[in-house]
Protein backbone atom coordinates (compact mmCIF):
# COMPACT_ATOMS: atom_id res chain seq x y z
CA UNK A 1 0.00 0.00 0.00
CA UNK A 2 2.79 2.42 0.93
CA UNK A 3 4.64 1.48 -2.25
CA UNK A 4 1.49 2.19 -4.29
CA UNK A 5 1.08 5.61 -2.64
CA UNK A 6 4.74 6.42 -3.39
CA UNK A 7 4.23 5.34 -7.02
CA UNK A 8 1.21 7.61 -7.39
CA UNK A 9 3.18 10.46 -5.79
CA UNK A 10 6.07 9.85 -8.21
CA UNK A 11 3.67 9.91 -11.19
CA UNK A 12 2.19 13.22 -10.02
CA UNK A 13 5.64 14.82 -9.60
CA UNK A 14 6.77 13.55 -13.02
CA UNK A 15 3.63 14.92 -14.71
CA UNK A 16 3.97 18.23 -12.86
CA UNK A 17 7.59 18.57 -13.97
CA UNK A 18 6.70 17.69 -17.58
CA UNK A 19 4.01 20.39 -17.52
CA UNK A 20 6.50 22.88 -16.03
CA UNK A 21 8.95 22.28 -18.92
CA UNK A 22 6.18 23.31 -21.34
CA UNK A 23 4.61 26.26 -19.47
CA UNK A 24 7.68 27.89 -17.86
CA UNK A 25 8.07 31.43 -19.17
CA UNK A 26 11.88 31.47 -19.12
CA UNK A 27 13.75 29.05 -21.38
CA UNK A 28 16.47 28.55 -18.75
CA UNK A 29 13.82 27.64 -16.15
CA UNK A 30 12.36 25.11 -18.58
CA UNK A 31 15.80 23.54 -19.11
CA UNK A 32 16.35 23.33 -15.33
CA UNK A 33 12.99 21.57 -15.14
CA UNK A 34 14.15 19.16 -17.85
CA UNK A 35 17.23 18.16 -15.78
CA UNK A 36 15.04 17.49 -12.71
CA UNK A 37 12.59 15.62 -14.95
CA UNK A 38 15.39 13.32 -16.20
CA UNK A 39 16.39 12.48 -12.62
CA UNK A 40 12.74 11.76 -11.66
CA UNK A 41 12.33 9.54 -14.74
CA UNK A 42 15.25 7.41 -13.59
CA UNK A 43 13.27 6.68 -10.39
CA UNK A 44 10.35 5.57 -12.58
CA UNK A 45 12.72 3.25 -14.51
CA UNK A 46 13.81 1.69 -11.21
CA UNK A 47 10.15 1.11 -10.30
CA UNK A 48 9.64 -0.51 -13.72
CA UNK A 49 12.44 -3.01 -12.95
CA UNK A 50 14.87 -1.47 -15.46
CA UNK A 51 18.01 -0.29 -13.56
CA UNK A 52 20.11 -0.29 -16.76
CA UNK A 53 17.69 2.13 -18.40
CA UNK A 54 17.65 4.22 -15.18
CA UNK A 55 21.45 4.64 -15.42
CA UNK A 56 21.20 5.68 -19.08
CA UNK A 57 18.38 8.12 -18.28
CA UNK A 58 20.44 9.79 -15.52
CA UNK A 59 23.44 10.04 -17.85
CA UNK A 60 21.49 11.43 -20.82
CA UNK A 61 18.27 13.04 -19.54
CA UNK A 62 19.67 14.47 -16.32
CA UNK A 63 23.23 15.05 -17.50
CA UNK A 64 24.22 15.47 -21.14
CA UNK A 65 20.95 16.87 -22.53
CA UNK A 66 20.68 19.31 -19.61
CA UNK A 67 24.22 20.63 -20.07
CA UNK A 68 23.73 20.82 -23.84
CA UNK A 69 20.49 22.85 -23.61
CA UNK A 70 21.71 25.07 -20.76
CA UNK A 71 24.74 25.92 -22.88
CA UNK A 72 22.48 26.60 -25.88
CA UNK A 73 20.12 28.82 -23.83
CA UNK A 74 23.15 30.77 -22.64
CA UNK A 75 24.55 31.23 -26.15
CA UNK A 76 21.16 32.37 -27.50
CA UNK A 77 21.21 35.35 -25.12
CA UNK A 78 21.62 38.47 -27.22
CA UNK A 79 20.00 37.13 -30.40
CA UNK A 80 16.39 37.74 -31.36
CA UNK A 81 14.11 35.10 -29.83
CA UNK A 82 10.44 34.58 -30.64
CA UNK A 83 8.01 35.31 -27.80
CA UNK A 84 6.37 32.25 -26.24
CA UNK A 85 2.78 33.46 -26.06
CA UNK A 86 0.55 31.52 -28.46
CA UNK A 87 -3.05 32.66 -28.86
CA UNK A 88 -5.97 30.93 -27.20
CA UNK A 89 -7.37 29.17 -30.32
CA UNK A 90 -4.00 27.59 -31.07
CA UNK A 91 -3.62 26.40 -27.48
CA UNK A 92 -7.15 24.96 -27.39
CA UNK A 93 -6.70 23.02 -30.64
CA UNK A 94 -3.27 21.73 -29.54
CA UNK A 95 -4.69 20.63 -26.17
CA UNK A 96 -7.64 18.85 -27.80
CA UNK A 97 -5.45 16.99 -30.31
CA UNK A 98 -2.95 16.02 -27.60
CA UNK A 99 -5.81 14.70 -25.44
CA UNK A 100 -6.94 12.50 -28.35
CA UNK A 101 -3.42 11.02 -28.57
CA UNK A 102 -3.37 10.40 -24.80
CA UNK A 103 -6.74 8.63 -24.87
CA UNK A 104 -5.62 6.52 -27.84
CA UNK A 105 -2.43 5.46 -26.05
CA UNK A 106 -4.26 4.61 -22.80
CA UNK A 107 -6.89 2.57 -24.68
CA UNK A 108 -4.22 0.62 -26.55
CA UNK A 109 -2.29 0.10 -23.28
CA UNK A 110 -5.40 -1.35 -21.60
CA UNK A 111 -6.21 -3.61 -24.55
CA UNK A 112 -2.80 -5.32 -24.71
CA UNK A 113 -2.93 -9.15 -24.88
CA UNK A 114 -2.94 -11.13 -21.65
CA UNK A 115 -0.75 -13.05 -20.84
CA UNK A 116 1.83 -10.60 -22.28
CA UNK A 117 4.31 -11.89 -24.85
CA UNK A 118 7.84 -11.90 -23.46
CA UNK A 119 11.36 -12.80 -24.52
CA UNK A 120 12.61 -12.92 -20.90
CA UNK A 121 12.53 -16.74 -20.87
CA UNK A 122 14.47 -16.96 -24.13
CA UNK A 123 17.05 -14.45 -22.82
CA UNK A 124 17.47 -16.50 -19.63
CA UNK A 125 17.72 -19.80 -21.53
CA UNK A 126 20.53 -18.52 -23.78
CA UNK A 127 22.54 -16.69 -21.09
CA UNK A 128 24.98 -19.64 -20.88
CA UNK A 129 26.19 -18.96 -24.42
CA UNK A 130 28.00 -15.79 -23.33
CA UNK A 131 28.47 -16.48 -19.56
CA UNK A 132 27.18 -12.93 -18.94
CA UNK A 133 24.65 -12.65 -16.10
CA UNK A 134 23.07 -9.26 -16.87
CA UNK A 135 20.31 -9.98 -19.42
CA UNK A 136 20.26 -6.41 -20.79
CA UNK A 137 24.02 -6.53 -21.51
CA UNK A 138 23.44 -9.90 -23.17
CA UNK A 139 20.78 -8.43 -25.45
CA UNK A 140 22.85 -5.30 -26.22
CA UNK A 141 26.16 -7.04 -26.88
CA UNK A 142 25.13 -10.48 -28.19
CA UNK A 143 21.48 -11.14 -29.07
CA UNK A 144 20.88 -7.78 -30.76
CA UNK A 145 24.46 -6.59 -31.20
CA UNK A 146 23.60 -5.13 -34.63
CA UNK A 147 21.43 -2.45 -32.95
CA UNK A 148 24.24 -1.45 -30.63
CA UNK A 149 26.76 -1.24 -33.47
CA UNK A 150 24.47 0.94 -35.58
CA UNK A 151 23.72 3.13 -32.54
CA UNK A 152 27.42 3.97 -32.32
CA UNK A 153 27.42 4.80 -36.04
CA UNK A 154 24.47 7.16 -35.45
CA UNK A 155 26.43 8.95 -32.70
CA UNK A 156 29.32 9.34 -35.13
CA UNK A 157 26.97 10.67 -37.84
CA UNK A 158 25.62 13.27 -35.41
CA UNK A 159 29.19 14.42 -34.72
CA UNK A 160 29.98 14.60 -38.45
CA UNK A 161 26.77 16.60 -38.88
CA UNK A 162 27.87 19.05 -36.17
CA UNK A 163 31.36 19.42 -37.64
CA UNK A 164 30.01 19.99 -41.14
CA UNK A 165 28.36 23.19 -39.87
CA UNK A 166 31.78 24.75 -39.26
CA UNK A 167 32.73 27.76 -41.40
CA UNK A 168 35.27 26.72 -44.06
CA UNK A 169 38.19 28.51 -42.43
CA UNK A 170 37.71 26.59 -39.16
CA UNK A 171 37.36 23.11 -40.72
CA UNK A 172 39.51 20.75 -38.66
CA UNK A 173 39.89 23.42 -35.96
CA UNK A 174 39.11 23.34 -32.27
CA UNK A 175 35.42 23.08 -31.26
CA UNK A 176 33.65 25.60 -29.04
CA UNK A 177 35.10 28.58 -27.28
CA UNK A 178 38.24 28.56 -25.18
CA UNK A 179 37.46 28.22 -21.46
CA UNK A 180 39.56 30.44 -19.26
CA UNK A 181 39.23 29.79 -15.54
CA UNK A 182 41.29 30.62 -12.47
CA UNK A 183 43.91 27.81 -12.24
CA UNK A 184 43.65 28.00 -8.45
CA UNK A 185 39.85 28.42 -8.37
CA UNK A 186 37.23 25.99 -7.07
CA UNK A 187 36.38 24.62 -10.55
CA UNK A 188 40.00 23.70 -11.26
CA UNK A 189 40.23 22.11 -7.79
CA UNK A 190 37.06 20.09 -8.43
CA UNK A 191 38.37 18.98 -11.83
CA UNK A 192 41.66 17.80 -10.28
CA UNK A 193 40.03 15.90 -7.41
CA UNK A 194 36.94 14.47 -9.08
CA UNK A 195 38.37 13.41 -12.45
CA UNK A 196 40.53 10.45 -11.26
CA UNK A 197 37.59 9.12 -9.22
CA UNK A 198 35.20 9.61 -12.14
CA UNK A 199 37.49 7.73 -14.54
CA UNK A 200 37.70 4.76 -12.16
CA UNK A 201 33.91 4.76 -11.66
CA UNK A 202 33.38 4.98 -15.45
CA UNK A 203 35.43 1.83 -16.12
CA UNK A 204 33.84 0.15 -13.08
CA UNK A 205 30.36 0.74 -14.54
CA UNK A 206 31.55 -1.01 -17.72
CA UNK A 207 33.22 -3.90 -15.88
CA UNK A 208 30.28 -4.76 -13.60
CA UNK A 209 27.80 -4.65 -16.49
CA UNK A 210 28.56 -8.34 -17.10
CA UNK A 211 26.61 -9.22 -13.95
CA UNK A 212 24.98 -6.01 -12.66
CA UNK A 213 23.37 -2.87 -14.15
CA UNK A 214 25.85 -0.78 -16.14
CA UNK A 215 27.36 -0.75 -19.58
CA UNK A 216 29.82 0.74 -22.03
CA UNK A 217 27.59 3.70 -22.92
CA UNK A 218 26.86 4.63 -19.30
CA UNK A 219 30.56 4.34 -18.41
CA UNK A 220 31.56 6.29 -21.52
CA UNK A 221 29.17 9.10 -20.55
CA UNK A 222 30.90 9.37 -17.16
CA UNK A 223 34.31 9.56 -18.86
CA UNK A 224 32.99 12.23 -21.25
CA UNK A 225 31.63 14.22 -18.27
CA UNK A 226 35.07 14.12 -16.62
CA UNK A 227 36.73 15.30 -19.85
CA UNK A 228 34.21 18.14 -20.16
CA UNK A 229 34.87 19.14 -16.53
CA UNK A 230 38.61 19.33 -17.16
CA UNK A 231 37.99 21.38 -20.34
CA UNK A 232 35.58 23.77 -18.58
CA UNK A 233 38.07 24.27 -15.77
CA UNK A 234 40.57 25.44 -18.39
CA UNK A 235 43.08 22.69 -17.48
CA UNK A 236 43.07 21.39 -21.04
CA UNK A 237 41.66 22.50 -24.39
CA UNK A 238 39.47 20.59 -26.83
CA UNK A 239 41.71 18.95 -29.46
CA UNK A 240 41.59 20.16 -33.08
CA UNK A 241 39.01 18.00 -34.85
CA UNK A 242 41.39 17.38 -37.74
CA UNK A 243 43.98 15.48 -35.67
CA UNK A 244 44.57 11.90 -36.77
CA UNK A 245 44.45 10.43 -33.23
CA UNK A 246 41.04 12.05 -32.67
CA UNK A 247 39.65 10.52 -35.85
CA UNK A 248 41.16 7.09 -35.08
CA UNK A 249 39.60 7.00 -31.59
CA UNK A 250 36.26 8.10 -33.04
CA UNK A 251 36.10 5.10 -35.38
CA UNK A 252 37.80 2.59 -33.02
CA UNK A 253 34.55 1.37 -31.37
CA UNK A 254 32.50 0.72 -34.53
CA UNK A 255 35.65 -0.63 -36.30
CA UNK A 256 36.38 -3.26 -33.62
CA UNK A 257 32.67 -4.14 -33.59
CA UNK A 258 32.68 -4.58 -37.39
CA UNK A 259 35.90 -6.64 -37.38
CA UNK A 260 34.53 -9.00 -34.74
CA UNK A 261 31.28 -9.21 -36.69
CA UNK A 262 33.07 -10.07 -39.95
CA UNK A 263 35.20 -12.58 -38.04
CA UNK A 264 31.99 -14.30 -36.97
CA UNK A 265 31.10 -14.61 -40.66
CA UNK A 266 34.50 -16.11 -41.57
CA UNK A 267 34.36 -18.64 -38.73
CA UNK A 268 31.14 -20.01 -40.16
CA UNK A 269 28.08 -18.94 -38.23
CA UNK A 270 26.87 -15.46 -39.12
CA UNK A 271 27.68 -11.77 -38.98
CA UNK A 272 28.28 -10.83 -35.31
CA UNK A 273 28.09 -14.47 -34.16
CA UNK A 274 30.73 -15.01 -31.46
CA UNK A 275 32.42 -18.45 -31.09
CA UNK A 276 31.02 -19.68 -27.75
CA UNK A 277 34.40 -20.22 -26.08
CA UNK A 278 35.48 -16.67 -27.02
CA UNK A 279 32.22 -14.82 -26.43
CA UNK A 280 33.14 -13.13 -23.14
CA UNK A 281 36.64 -11.88 -24.14
CA UNK A 282 35.37 -10.69 -27.54
CA UNK A 283 32.48 -8.78 -25.94
CA UNK A 284 34.89 -7.24 -23.44
CA UNK A 285 37.23 -6.16 -26.27
CA UNK A 286 34.32 -4.50 -28.11
CA UNK A 287 33.14 -2.78 -24.93
CA UNK A 288 36.61 -1.43 -24.08
CA UNK A 289 37.00 0.03 -27.58
CA UNK A 290 33.46 1.39 -27.38
CA UNK A 291 33.79 3.11 -23.99
CA UNK A 292 36.75 5.17 -25.28
CA UNK A 293 34.99 5.99 -28.55
CA UNK A 294 31.75 6.92 -26.74
CA UNK A 295 33.63 9.16 -24.30
CA UNK A 296 35.48 11.07 -27.06
CA UNK A 297 32.42 11.25 -29.36
CA UNK A 298 30.17 12.63 -26.60
CA UNK A 299 32.85 15.02 -25.36
CA UNK A 300 33.37 16.48 -28.84
CA UNK A 301 29.61 16.54 -29.56
CA UNK A 302 29.09 18.58 -26.38
CA UNK A 303 32.04 20.85 -27.23
CA UNK A 304 30.21 21.78 -30.45
CA UNK A 305 31.03 23.15 -33.88
CA UNK A 306 34.68 23.99 -34.68
CA UNK A 307 34.96 27.76 -34.14
CA UNK A 308 38.70 28.32 -33.86
CA UNK A 309 41.67 27.41 -36.02
CA UNK A 310 43.82 24.45 -34.94
CA UNK A 311 46.73 26.73 -33.91
CA UNK A 312 44.72 28.91 -31.57
CA UNK B 1 -4.21 -1.13 -11.19
CA UNK B 2 -0.78 -2.70 -11.72
CA UNK B 3 2.54 -0.82 -11.69
CA UNK B 4 2.76 -1.23 -15.47
CA UNK B 5 -0.68 0.30 -16.06
CA UNK B 6 -0.07 3.16 -13.59
CA UNK B 7 3.24 4.22 -15.19
CA UNK B 8 1.86 3.43 -18.66
CA UNK B 9 -0.92 6.00 -18.13
CA UNK B 10 1.71 8.45 -16.81
CA UNK B 11 3.70 7.84 -20.01
CA UNK B 12 0.65 8.43 -22.23
CA UNK B 13 -0.10 11.77 -20.52
CA UNK B 14 3.59 12.75 -20.84
CA UNK B 15 3.41 12.13 -24.60
CA UNK B 16 0.35 14.42 -24.73
CA UNK B 17 2.09 17.16 -22.72
CA UNK B 18 5.11 17.00 -25.04
CA UNK B 19 3.01 17.12 -28.22
CA UNK B 20 1.10 20.12 -26.83
CA UNK B 21 4.43 21.88 -26.26
CA UNK B 22 5.61 21.12 -29.81
CA UNK B 23 2.38 22.62 -31.17
CA UNK B 24 2.22 25.84 -29.12
CA UNK B 25 5.84 26.95 -28.87
CA UNK B 26 7.51 29.20 -31.45
CA UNK B 27 10.96 29.14 -29.83
CA UNK B 28 13.08 26.37 -31.48
CA UNK B 29 14.83 25.39 -28.22
CA UNK B 30 11.43 25.03 -26.51
CA UNK B 31 10.25 22.84 -29.39
CA UNK B 32 13.33 20.62 -28.99
CA UNK B 33 12.63 20.40 -25.23
CA UNK B 34 8.95 19.56 -25.84
CA UNK B 35 9.92 16.92 -28.39
CA UNK B 36 12.22 15.34 -25.80
CA UNK B 37 9.35 15.26 -23.27
CA UNK B 38 7.13 13.50 -25.82
CA UNK B 39 9.86 10.99 -26.73
CA UNK B 40 10.59 10.26 -23.05
CA UNK B 41 6.88 9.45 -22.67
CA UNK B 42 7.07 7.01 -25.58
CA UNK B 43 10.13 5.29 -24.08
CA UNK B 44 8.30 5.09 -20.76
CA UNK B 45 5.28 3.51 -22.44
CA UNK B 46 7.57 0.91 -24.01
CA UNK B 47 9.14 0.37 -20.56
CA UNK B 48 5.73 -0.17 -18.96
CA UNK B 49 4.95 -2.77 -21.64
CA UNK B 50 8.37 -4.39 -20.98
CA UNK B 51 7.42 -4.52 -17.29
CA UNK B 52 4.37 -6.63 -18.17
CA UNK B 53 6.76 -9.18 -19.71
CA UNK B 54 8.64 -9.74 -16.44
CA UNK B 55 9.73 -13.35 -16.09
CA UNK B 56 12.61 -15.77 -15.49
CA UNK B 57 13.59 -13.74 -12.43
CA UNK B 58 14.03 -10.48 -14.40
CA UNK B 59 12.15 -7.29 -13.40
CA UNK B 60 11.04 -6.79 -17.01
CA UNK B 61 11.51 -8.17 -20.51
CA UNK B 62 15.23 -7.42 -21.20
CA UNK B 63 14.83 -7.14 -25.00
CA UNK B 64 12.62 -4.01 -24.98
CA UNK B 65 14.77 -2.59 -22.17
CA UNK B 66 17.88 -2.90 -24.37
CA UNK B 67 15.96 -1.36 -27.30
CA UNK B 68 15.01 1.58 -25.03
CA UNK B 69 18.67 2.16 -24.11
CA UNK B 70 19.59 2.20 -27.81
CA UNK B 71 16.64 4.52 -28.47
CA UNK B 72 17.71 6.95 -25.73
CA UNK B 73 21.19 7.20 -27.24
CA UNK B 74 19.85 7.79 -30.76
CA UNK B 75 17.37 10.39 -29.44
CA UNK B 76 20.25 12.19 -27.72
CA UNK B 77 22.29 12.19 -30.94
CA UNK B 78 19.35 13.75 -32.79
CA UNK B 79 18.84 16.33 -30.03
CA UNK B 80 22.51 17.30 -30.07
CA UNK B 81 22.41 17.74 -33.86
CA UNK B 82 19.23 19.85 -33.60
CA UNK B 83 20.83 22.09 -30.95
CA UNK B 84 24.02 22.74 -32.95
CA UNK B 85 21.91 23.46 -36.06
CA UNK B 86 19.90 26.01 -34.04
CA UNK B 87 23.04 27.66 -32.62
CA UNK B 88 24.59 27.89 -36.10
CA UNK B 89 21.36 29.36 -37.48
CA UNK B 90 21.25 31.95 -34.69
CA UNK B 91 24.88 32.83 -35.32
CA UNK B 92 24.41 33.17 -39.07
CA UNK B 93 21.08 35.05 -39.04
CA UNK B 94 21.16 36.77 -35.64
CA UNK B 95 17.73 35.38 -34.76
CA UNK B 96 16.71 32.11 -33.09
CA UNK B 97 13.66 31.50 -35.24
CA UNK B 98 12.58 29.38 -38.17
CA UNK B 99 10.61 32.28 -39.71
CA UNK B 100 12.16 33.83 -42.82
CA UNK B 101 11.51 37.36 -41.64
CA UNK B 102 11.49 37.70 -37.84
CA UNK B 103 8.65 40.04 -36.88
CA UNK B 104 8.95 42.58 -34.08
CA UNK B 105 7.91 41.81 -30.55
CA UNK B 106 10.55 39.26 -29.56
CA UNK B 107 12.91 39.66 -26.66
CA UNK B 108 16.60 40.32 -27.19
Amino acid sequence: MTARLLDVGLVLVVLGMAAWIIVARQTVAAVMGFVAYGLLLSLVWLRLGAPDVALTEVAIGGGLSGVLMLGAAGRLRGVWQPPSEPGFPRRAVAAALSAVVVVGLVVSLLSLPDPPPTLALAAAANADATTIGNPVTNVLMAFRAMDTMLEKVVLLLALIGAWSLAPDRFWGGRPGQCHRADPNGPLAFLARVLTPVGIVVGFYVLWVSAEYPGGAFQGGTLLAAMWLLVMMAGLTDAPPTGRRWVRLILIAGPAVFLLVGLGGMLLGDAFLAYPVAWAKPLILAIELAMIVTVAVTLGLLMAGVPERSARE
Amino acid sequence: MTTAVLFGCCAAITVGIGLYGVAVHAHPLRIILSFNVASSGLFLLFGAIARRGAGAGFGGDPVPQALIITGLVVAFAATALAVVLLLRLAEASGAATLEDDPPDGGSV
